[in-house]
């Protein structure tokens, strides 16, 4: 694992909670969302906050993809729930929300279970692993390196 | 009655978002790493052949599919009780299906870790 990819999964985990909470933040200033009007939601997309909310989180979905390119499922998921625990932590210290006892202890599990396995290895051992990209995608002035 | 809809709706979610995941994750590893292929042939060269792979838009589907299925699923049950159930079983049969369909070698130290994060999401939702 190099800090490049230790980044990706940070970013995994910051994106992810933060959007959310920034999405929960401009609908707490849009308010009740009305079923039986449902167009009117699209005007939600002018409030900044959701708007910073939705660029976090098609940088989470980047990420995401980005980390399971190079890492198991079984290893990226858990990060994906540490996203639980910057939601936790925005939501007291940003939204100002009540974090009971029994969310401090889910809070302290799922770090204890992101630390176990992020020290494990990321990939399984396979044969072989190639990339591919269609030749009609790559420019000929395009320098090629040899995959690591 | 309407407990065996609500629980059908959690299953459906938890298959459909857990197929998602394990297909996407198959994609992913099928395209390459998306770091060097961008230092390779650019951002817009990933961008595209990850939107245009058969495997990605299959995984997109099923997570579409989740989507509404909890949204379902909500509006049938509590969201203390839907929420932290879908979540958790989610991390479970994710884990399972990496071990059978992608062949992820989940050693213990990943099952653990799986059952704690499951517990940990539980314990939010309280």
């Amino acid at each position: 694992m190099t800090l490049r990819k230790y980044l990706v999964l940070l970013a995994v985990m910051l994106f992810g909670g933060a959007g959310d909470v920034l999405l929960k933040r401009g609908m707490k200033d849009f308010g009740p969302v009305d079923l039986h009007n449902l167009p009117h939601l699209v005007s939600a997309l002018a409030n900044p906050w959701i708007l910073i909310g939705i660029i976090c989180l098609t940088g989470f979905f980047a990420s995401y993809l980005t980390a399971l390119s190079w890492a198991d499922l079984t290893y990226v998921l858990p990060a994906t729930a540490m996203g639980y625990v910057v939601i936790a932590v925005l939501s007291k210290y940003f939204l100002q929300e009540h974090i009971s006892e029994w969310r401090w202890a889910g809070i302290l599990l799922i770090s204890c279970g992101v630390g176990w396995v992020t020290r494990g290895p990321a990939l399984t051992k396979r044969e072989s692993s190639k990339a591919i990209i269609p030749e009609a995608l790559i420019s000929e002035n395009q320098e090629q390196h040899e995959i690591a | 009655m309407k407990s065996l809809e609500l629980w059908s709706a959690i299953a459906l979610m938890v298959l459909a978002s857990s197929a998602g995941d394990v297909i996407l994750s198959s994609a992913m590893k099928r395209i390459g790493d998306l770091g060097e292929l961008r230092a390779r042939h650019g951002l817009v060269a990933v961008i595209t052949r990850v939107i245009s792979d058969k495997q990605f838009l299959l995984a997109l589907t099923c997570m579409t599919l989740a989507f509404f299925s909890l949204l379902t699923a909500l509006s049938w049950g509590d969201a203390s009780l839907v929420a932290p159930a879908s979540a958790s079983l989610t991390f479970l049969v994710s884990a399972v299906m990496a071990k059978v369909f992608l062949k992820e070698d989940v050693d213990r130290r990943r099952w653990v870790s799986a059952a704690l994060v499951c517990i940990g999401v539980a314990l939010l939702t309280q």
